[in-house]
């Protein structure tokens, strides 16, 4: 059984059909990308999947559960975590806090064991603490534990989203366009710590990215949408063949 | 960078600073024993006490306002409604406890007072939190300036549920409490009211910092800065929206259950939107999402508000003196209420952060850290 | 049925109260996104502004001694001018230069609801608790039509509104500057790039705004014979909320709610005691922006992720 099935999703915003009849079936320890031109419903599918659209129709199954209609913060219950296309951190807390807080809905203290400060409160914070810790160090991110996300770097920003992605324990990690915005170093870099984290936690990863170099030295399957619609699945070589892809990235005209 | 000290040194003055952690909660103790003794044996007088009692309402009623206005980000300007719950609450239950007002005869014989005192409290603290409610459901949907909007119609509408009802005097005001004030001192004849004042600032100090401090609480602030990551990460922001705003106004009741009691009079117009302007401009003054800033400036203020009883008679006496006013006209104390107002547009102008910003004073005075702590 | 008619004239005048303030907070909420709280007590100053002009015309001993047509004639233009005069200088002291600091939008909203604050306490500091009265301006003649009385101020009052409207209505619908200001609440950035003076329309809207309530001021002021420092307070927060009912930054929509709530009230008020209409009219706020936070008129917003 796959790890995540979507079928037949579709959405529509008023007369706009941002997506149409989108599937995909991701297995475990999976490897995929999505491509596509600008505006042609990445996002959307991201969006989605993560609970924060309903669907117009279709399916989402997620590790056996149908998460149609389910909250955001349900949905990373079940082990999804995504990272953002714009840079999404709390820029007022630590970089640690913003780990710690990623195992929040794993928490298992109430209100009153946080004011009392039970002794179920102090297991969980210590153990949330060392988690973190230990999450930052394997991103090589240790030293920063006590800085600003807002001080540090656009590099290391990404870094930091991945990792608290990452802390919230997930089954599948969902990308959006985790390499936009870095140098070729940091990009270097980013890859780097993608493949470790598929192989260390043996997760599976969906990724939308632009940048060839990322997706051709990451990914096992592509899939490539435009104008809402899938227009080509396949491997990374496969792909980079197809002429509908390169008719929709490249335009008519070219061939 | 920060040189990495050896575990062994970190925990060792670890260990040093919880060792003075616990000295200072020592020295606070005492301070407060000392100071219920002065009151007790008559060293400051009433007044005195009145101020130290009002500061410590304050200072509960601006923390807790602080907690959706700093740590949140939303702009509730209706916090006073819910201290107004507080006040009726926990006027309606102590004098049904010991005076018969309410149920026909007093539930409990005075020597009970000093022992059910704290039930008036919670009752307050609960029932304001439920009301809290009323402004959590809608902030759901609604943020930013709708959700100010909502918080004032909040204030509003407990105020007019509260005249409309003539069992809890209307229109008129509850008064009474000041029976349940001498029952406790028949018992033992201690400043009661300023214990319990102390007492419970000193508890909702704590349980804002605890909160603050956790996991749990900092979930307040994620939501604060960013609701989509907080929502993606896990964060249920609904619950922690809910959260936030019982805990606040239950705290307020509080506050209010308190200002109940030392006053022994009540009325609703007390808990206008004036006064949850006096909330605004606390914690404003101190620095939105600053524990210590705000409760500096919750003293700062009851100070100034005082003060400003004696300056403005003596400000007017000055100009009189030098013919800079007509004859015919004096300055009142309604100037308070310019001076105010005028003060919180002037900080919006220049430093809109407050004085603290977000941060705490251990910030602004590291070596404090080796007495204080905050996270 | 006749007391029905009675209470919908009365309601209508009402009305015509809260929609001349409401106007003012939706176009300076359309224009800048601002919550001006400070509006209602512009519509009290507006009612004092009245006051002293017509005062100072009137008096026979004064300087001027004129007539009481001539008066009235005289105070209407110099009560608006004055009022939008207060209005202007509130935004260029208070608003301009947090706006020009890019400060949040909250920040904006305090200084707002701290003005209205300095605004009444100011007025009440300087001119004692005393209650004023605006001098009768013109006769009182009350038509009779079966059992249903109305004034001719109350007449004059509705006609009015309803003159203010249209021509606010033509003003931003069809006039450059109008079109100025309907493109400043669109993109307040990009506007300087075209050309267009961003201060100017934004001080024009205050000009409009505060003026209409300087009438509504005014004309408040002779139809009730109690002026107060409050009397813009209250008003003001029930205007506002017929503003929102009618989704703010409509001015459609703030002139019809202003009607509806004033209906509202008065019905509630014939049937229930008076201390209930805030109730009601408060209750009305928070339902509506619970579950329709746009209002009746105006669109959904969605979030953008």
């Amino acid at each position: 059984m796959p790890l995540l099935e979507i079928n037949g999703l579709t959405q529509r915003f008023g007369g706009l059909q941002a997506l149409a009849d989108f599937s995909i079936d991701i297995d475990e320890h999976d490897l995929v990308g999505l491509i596509g031109p600008n505006g042609a419903g990445k996002t959307t599918v991201f969006n989605l999947v993560s609970g924060f659209y309903r669907p117009t129709s279709g399916s989402i199954r997620f590790a056996g559960t149908p998460t149609l209609g389910l909250k955001p913060h349900r949905v990373t219950a079940l082990g999804m975590a995504r990272t953002f296309q714009n840079i999404r951190l709390w820029h007022d807390l630590t970089v640690l806090d913003n780990i710690r807080l990623a195992g929040y809905c794993s928490l298992g203290y109430s209100f009153l064991d946080a004011v009392l400060r039970t002794k179920r409160y102090k297991d969980a914070e210590q153990s949330i603490r060392t988690k973190s810790l230990e999450i930052l160090e394997m991103m090589e991110l240790g030293e920063f534990a006590q800085e600003y996300p807002k001080n540090l770097p656009y590099g290391l920003q990404r870094r930091v989203e991945l990792a608290r992605a990452l802390a919230t324990k997930p089954k599948l990690l969902l990308l959006d366009e985790p390499a936009a915005g870095l140098n070729s170093v940091d990009v270097d870099d980013l890859i780097r710590h993608i493949r470790w984290i598929y192989d260390e936690f043996r997760i599976s990863i969906w990724m939308i990215e632009h940048q060839m170099k990322v997706v051709m030295s990451l990914c096992q399957h592509l899939m490539v949408v435009d104008f809402g619609r899938t227009i080509a699945k396949g491997t990374p070589l496969e792909i980079q063949s197809n002429p509908v892809v390169i008719n929709a990235y490249l335009g008519d005209d070219v061939l | 960078m920060q040189p990495r000290t050896s575990d062994f040194t970190s925990s060792l003055s670890s260990i040093a600073q919880s060792a003075q952690r616990r000295t200072l909660n020592f020295v606070f103790l005492l301070a407060a024993l000392a100071l219920i003794l002065a009151v007790h044996y008559d060293f400051l007088d009433d007044y005195i006490m009145t101020i130290l009692m009002l500061m410590g309402i304050n200072i509960i009623f601006a923390a807790s306002l602080n907690l959706v206005n700093g740590y949140m980000g939303e702009f509730s300007c209706g916090h006073a409604g819910f201290m107004c719950v507080g006040a009726y609450v926990g006027s309606i239950v102590s004098l049904g406890f010991f005076t018969g007002r309410f149920f026909g005869a007093s539930f409990f014989p005075p020597e009970f007072a000093p022992f059910l005192f704290p039930v008036v409290l919670l009752a307050a603290t609960l029932v304001s939190a439920v009301f809290g409610l009323i402004v959590a459901l809608p902030s759901f949907h609604t943020r930013d300036d709708y959700l100010a909007i909502i918080t004032i119609a909040a204030n509003f509408i407990i105020i007019s549920i509260v005249v409309n009802i003539d069992a809890i005097g209307g229109s008129r005001g509850l008064q009474g409490m000041k029976r349940t004030m001498n029952a406790m001192r028949q018992v033992l004849d201690i400043p009661w009211m300023l214990v319990w004042v102390v007492i419970c600032t000193v508890l909702c100090i704590t349980v804002l910092y605890r909160l603050m401090t956790s996991t749990y609480g900092k979930g307040i602030s994620a939501v604060c800065q960013n609701e989509v990551a907080a929502e993606i990460m896990g964060v249920n922001t609904n619950r922690v929206k809910t959260m936030a705003f019982m805990v606040s106004s239950g705290l307020a009741g509080l506050a209010g259950a308190l200002y109940a009691h030392v006053y022994g009079y009540i009325n609703a117009t007390n808990f206008d939107i004036l006064k949850s302007t006096e909330g605004l401009v606390m914690v404003y003054l101190g620095g939105m999402g600053s524990l210590s800033g705000v409760i500096l400036a919750a003293i700062g203020f009851t100070l100034l508000v005082e003060m400003l009883r004696f300056i403005l008679p003596a400000m007017n006496d000055f100009l009189h003196a030098f013919s800079l006013l007509p004859a015919d006209y004096s300055l009142n104390q309604v100037w308070k209420w310019v001076i105010i107002p005028l003060i919180l547009i002037l900080l919006m102008q220049f430093r809109p952060e407050g004085f603290l910003g977000n941060k705490e004073l251990t910030h602004v005075f590291p070596r404090l850290k080796r007495w204080i702590y905050f996270k | 049925m006749e007391q029905f008619i009675q209470q919908c004239v009365n309601a209508l005048q009402w009305g015509s109260f809260y929609a001349l303030i409401a106007l003012g907070y939706t176009l300076v909420y359309g224009v800048l996104r601002l919550i001006n709280f400070a509006h209602g007590d512009i519509f009290m100053v507006g009612a004092y502004i009245a006051f002293f002009v017509s005062t100072t015309f009137l008096a026979p001993d004064g300087l001027f001694g004129f007539s009481r047509e001539m008066t009235l004639i005289l105070t209407i233009p110099l009560t608006v001018i004055l009022t939008s005069c207060v209005g202007v200088t509130i935004e260029r002291i208070a608003y301009r230069p947090l706006r020009r600091r890019g400060a949040h939008r909250l920040y904006v909203v305090i200084t707002a609801l701290m003005c209205g604050l300095v605004l009444e306490n100011g007025n009440l500091a300087l001119l004692g608790a005393s209650r004023r009265t605006l001098p009768e301006l013109i006769d009182k003649q009350v038509y009779k039509f079966g059992e249903i009385a109305v004034t001719n101020l109350k007449l004059w009052v509705i006609f009015a509104a309803f003159l203010v409207f249209i021509a606010l209505h033509l003003v931003v619908t069809k006039t450059r500057i109008g079109m100025a200001m309907r493109a400043v609440s669109w993109d307040r950035f990009a506007l300087p790039l075209m050309g267009i003076p961003l201060d100017k329309v934004i001080v024009f809207t205050f000009v409009l705004g505060s003026g209409i309530a300087g009438l509504g001021g005014m004309l408040f002021g002779m139809s009730y014979p109690v002026l107060e420092p409050y009397m813009g307070a209250m008003t003001g927060w029930k205007a506002f909320i017929a503003a929102v009912v009618g989704g703010i930054g409509d001015i459609r929509g703030a002139f019809a709610g202003g009607f509806l709530l004033a209906f509202v009230e008065i019905m509630v008020a014939a049937f229930l005691p008076s201390t209930f209409r805030d109730l009601f009219a408060f209750s009305i706020l928070l339902i509506i922006l619970w579950k329709r936070p746009t209002g009746i008129f105006g669109l959904p917003l969605t979030t953008k992720i």
